[in-house]
């Protein structure tokens, strides 16, 4: 074929999608992969959500309940049987929730999804660097999933089906000791696809952001959140590498009589501690930097002004990245390590507030002097910054060894990291979710609906951590089934804050069917652009139409603009 | 005669023994029962100062960019980007402030990180009163007890099983050279059975009295205001030995004993739940711990050296105060 042939079947094959299964199954698209990894984020988020809710079901009374009659009513137990099978259940309840939630419903969200829909569009690139690789982290990822839903009805130990042993993982409890079944090592498998998964994810964007700018696009030009998902992708390369290590050596302890972490062999429980955690404390990092990211962009674009000191934000980020490599032992105070080593570990970790305080104070300097228009994503933003803020400081709370020694392994530490993540990360996605919802589907939301929804997670999400606090202090230890009555009428508050966001949950789901329906046509504004926004929104995906061509940046945008996003 | 003797002291001398439980509807820490738990409770009320005016701070800068920089009320955006002082105050304070966290923080950490040298404790103490530093003398004594410190350690390991705790008085040795050794399991485990097989165990009918989910059958029994160090152990999965009113929680790993110590004064009984997951049972071994003054410890002592578990759990039931126990001494 003569070149100018070439040439014009490609323009022809401009916006020209290829067939559903094809599109969808072989998909090497960015924009098509990204929407793949939220809809599964999506189904992954009913999965760990109704854990959530069977947790604080049976946690709304004291007393082993409703997981008792989940025993005896749908698998025909009784006496003293349903009684065991229900407090295993219990514990497998708790272990998937944080697995699901963490490794199939944030992460693919915010990275797979946001970061492979919103990085190429927002650093002018036509697509990511290795589009079949893309197509083979996300389907991993659903091989992944597949295998924890399955090792979650195989059976895993001394008391009935799934792995009980905490997303954490530790060993013996893990190992043949605690947990002799399969549940176990397909957890294992699962855990590594996911992680092979991401690290493929983590090469692509890290690749793709390095090589495939705009020209003119330097990296101090960079917007925040392509700056924050390539701070996550170098914590991904780094860390999953060490979970992995860590995980192998697991498994060959079950199968294969290695000794790692049997002490009669003289091997040690503790260091699978500190090789998870070395892994799985970057890993939070992981969870909030990308929601660092997009909420930078909402601040700016709904105050109309430039974010303030795109610098300090971009290299608050690296250096959080950087120090979270370094503190991870703080999970760890209570384990018997030589208490200057503890001491270290507490400097080290507060540390971490500086950058963090720089980011918040950041984002209200970015709405100072700004003219603030109360959207949807703008309340999520807000509403972010704010309970970070909360989660953030009873963190500083927990840094300190002294105190970590009574709170260490209970309620405060749940309610210290659900504010983090629960209402940090999800708040992120959230707000992502709405300020991208038009250019990613081409249709507009409906506000009202958007609205309600954040007040009523914002109201019950509050209502559901903020008690676990008290319960914390109180000495409430973690991970049980049943409590003593002097922690009753918290966790009755804590329950009924879970059916609050039970209702705001429904409604985020009405109103994506909504959407779906109605088709509201998205915004074109005076440019010819799909920017609803208005000139807030500076980044290059808002030049583009809504939902973008199949295919964008034929002819690459050149950046010219002083300063960053 | 011995029994007697301790029945009729737990009769005659019976006090309302205080009870470290959680108390429903509080917001707070349980009241504390050692120097440690002190400290880190005056410690943590700075920290929850500190971090509540933080988060005013936040909040306030928040509503008010919120109600002046309103679209309403600020048609204009300003186009700054960049204000090197602020900047450098907002990491210079945090990062100053996090200094006075730490320079708190410390002292705490070693203080119940690092068992005491009773030895020089007695040493320190008596200098500092040689030398007439008498305020210095006081804070000493606060922290260090240096009466308790000439009478030495009681040592005690706790190992964690699947799903109970193993309590052995390294100290306490019967006539074979045995140390006292029983292993402590909850009255509750989540089953409707628990109750008859309490009184079929035990033949007593006081199961609705005791705390749900805290009550074990033989509780960990150590005389009040002595130095107590502990280890910890386990013999399957990792578990965890607190109390908080101690403000202590140590793991209990295969393979590893760790150490830790604390001082209690005030005698009563006080609680802790396993705090590291272990598997089905793990809300169901409690902690239950009958801080005693040391006579009757001491008389507990005797019954458990002789055997006779069952009779030396009972002389701990009712706690004297340390009022009637001098009587009591004194009477003998």
């Amino acid at each position: 074929m003569p070149m100018d042939e070439i040439a014009l079947d490609h323009a022809h094959a401009h916006d020209h999608k290829p067939g559903f299964f094809t599109r969808w199954f072989f998909s090497t698209n960015h924009k098509d992969i990204g929407t793949l990894y939220l809809v599964f984020a999506l189904v992954a988020g009913i999965v760990g959500y109704s854990l959530s809710g069977l947790i604080r079901w049976e946690l709304a009374q004291p007393g082993i309940g409703p997981l008792l009659w989940i025993q005896t009513s749908f698998f025909g137990l009784e006496g003293d049987a349903a009684i065991t099978a229900a407090k295993h259940m219990y514990n497998v309840v708790i272990s998937y929730h944080g697995l699901v939630m963490i490794f199939f419903m944030v992460m693919p969200a915010l990275i797979g999804g946001f970061g492979n829909w919103f990085v190429p569009l927002m650093i002018g690139a036509p697509d990511m660097a290795f589009p079949r690789m893309n197509n083979i982290s996300f389907w991993l990822t659903v091989a992944a999933f597949i295998l924890a839903c399955i090792s979650m009805v195989v059976p895993g130990g001394l008391g009935g089906n799934g792995f009980g042993g905490g997303w954490t993982l530790y060993p013996p409890l893990s190992s043949t000791v605690g947990h002799p079944g399969q549940s176990m090592d397909l957890l294992i498998l699962s855990l590594h696809t996911a992680g092979i998964a991401s690290i493929l994810g983590a090469i692509n964007f890290i690749v793709t952001i390095l090589n495939m700018r705009a020209p003119g696009m330097t990296m101090h030009k960079m917007p925040l959140f392509a700056w924050s998902i390539l701070v996550t992708a170098v914590l991904l390369l780094l860390a999953l590498p060490v979970l992995a290590g860590a995980l192998t050596m697991l498994l060959t302890d079950r199968n294969f009589g290695s000794q790692f972490f049997v002490a009669n062999g003289g091997g040690d429980p503790v260091m699978f501690q500190h090789l998870f955690w070395f892994f799985g404390h970057p890993e939070v990092y992981i969870m909030i930097l990308p929601a660092f990211g997009i909420v930078s962009h909402i601040v700016s674009t709904f105050s109309r002004k430039p974010i303030f000191g795109y610098l300090g934000m971009a290299y608050a980020m690296v250096s959080i990245g950087v120090i979270g490599f370094v503190v991870w032992a703080h999970h760890m105070y209570t384990v018997g390590m030589n208490v200057d080593l503890k001491a270290y570990f507490v400097a080290a970790t507060m540390v971490i507030a500086v950058p963090t305080g720089i980011k918040i104070f950041s984002w209200i300097a970015t709405m100072w002097g700004g003219s603030i228009d109360f959207k949807v994503p703008m309340l999520w933003a807000i509403g972010f910054i704010f309970l970070f803020t909360v989660g953030g400081v009873t963190g500083v709370v927990l840094a300190n060894a002294g105190i970590d020694h009574t709170l260490h392994d209970t309620y405060y530490v749940v309610a210290h990291f659900h504010y983090v993540l629960s209402l940090g990360a999800v708040f992120g996605l959230f707000a992502g979710w709405y300020y991208w919802f038009e250019k990613m589907f081409g249709v507009k939301y409906n506000s009202f609906l958007g609205g309600v929804h954040f007040w009523l997670m914002f109201i019950g999400s509050n209502v559901l951590f903020f008690p676990q606090h008290f319960l914390g202090l109180q000495g409430m230890p973690r991970r049980y089934i049943d409590y003593n009555e002097g922690f009753s009428t918290w966790h009755y508050v804590s329950s009924i804050g879970y059916a609050i966001t039970l209702v705001a949950t429904l409604i985020f789901f009405f109103s994506i069917i909504e959407a779906a329906v109605r088709r509201r046509k998205a915004t074109v504004d005076a440019h010819g652009h799909g920017n609803p926004w208005g000139e807030g929104a500076t980044t290059l995906e808002w030049t583009l139409p809504s939902p973008p061509p199949f295919h964008q940046y034929n002819e690459l945008p050149v950046v010219t603009g002083k300063g960053g996003h | 005669m011995r029994h007697l003797i301790a029945a009729l002291s737990a009769i005659l001398f019976a006090s309302p023994a205080f009870a470290a439980l959680p108390e429903d509807g509080a917001i707070n820490f349980q009241p504390a029962a050692t120097r440690i738990a002190e400290r880190i409770h005056d410690f943590h009320l700075v920290l929850l100062w500190v971090i509540t005016l933080i988060t005013a701070l936040v909040t306030v800068l928040l509503i008010w960019v919120m109600v002046r920089y309103s679209r309403a009320a600020n048609k204009t955006p300003r186009k700054f980007s960049h204000n090197t002082t602020v900047e450098v105050i907002w990491t210079v304070v945090p990062a100053l402030i996090l200094v006075g966290i730490a320079s708190l923080s410390f002292p705490n950490l070693y203080y119940l990180g690092v068992t005491p040298n009773l030895g020089q404790i007695s040493a320190t103490s008596k200098a500092l009163l040689a030398e007439g530093r008498t305020a210095e003398h006081l804070a000493y004594t606060k922290n260090y007890f240096p009466d308790a410190a000439e009478k030495g350690f009681v040592n005690i390991k706790f190992q964690g099983n699947q799903w109970n705790w193993t309590y052995t008085y390294m100290d306490i040795k019967d006539d074979s050279d045995t140390a006292v050794e029983f292993v402590s399991n909850g009255i509750h485990t989540g089953r409707p059975s628990d109750k008859a097989n309490y009184e079929a165990a035990t033949g007593r009918t006081d199961f609705d009295s005791q705390p749900t989910n805290y009550a074990v059958d033989y509780p960990m029994v150590i005389p009040a205001g002595r130095y107590i160090r502990y280890y910890t152990a386990a013999a399957d999965v990792i578990h965890s030995w607190t109390v908080p009113a101690f403000a202590v929680k140590t793991d209990a790993i295969p393979g590893r004993l760790n150490e830790g110590w604390f001082l209690v004064e005030e005698p009563g009984v006080y609680y802790g739940q396993c705090s590291e997951l272990c598997g089905i049972n793990h809300a169901f071994m409690p902690i239950e711990v009958r801080v005693v003054p040391q006579g009757q410890f001491d008389r507990w002592a005797t019954l458990m050296k002789a055997g006779d578990f069952d009779a030396a759990a009972a002389s701990v039931r009712q706690i004297a105060s340390i009022a009637s126990e001098t009587k009591l001494a004194s009477s003998n």
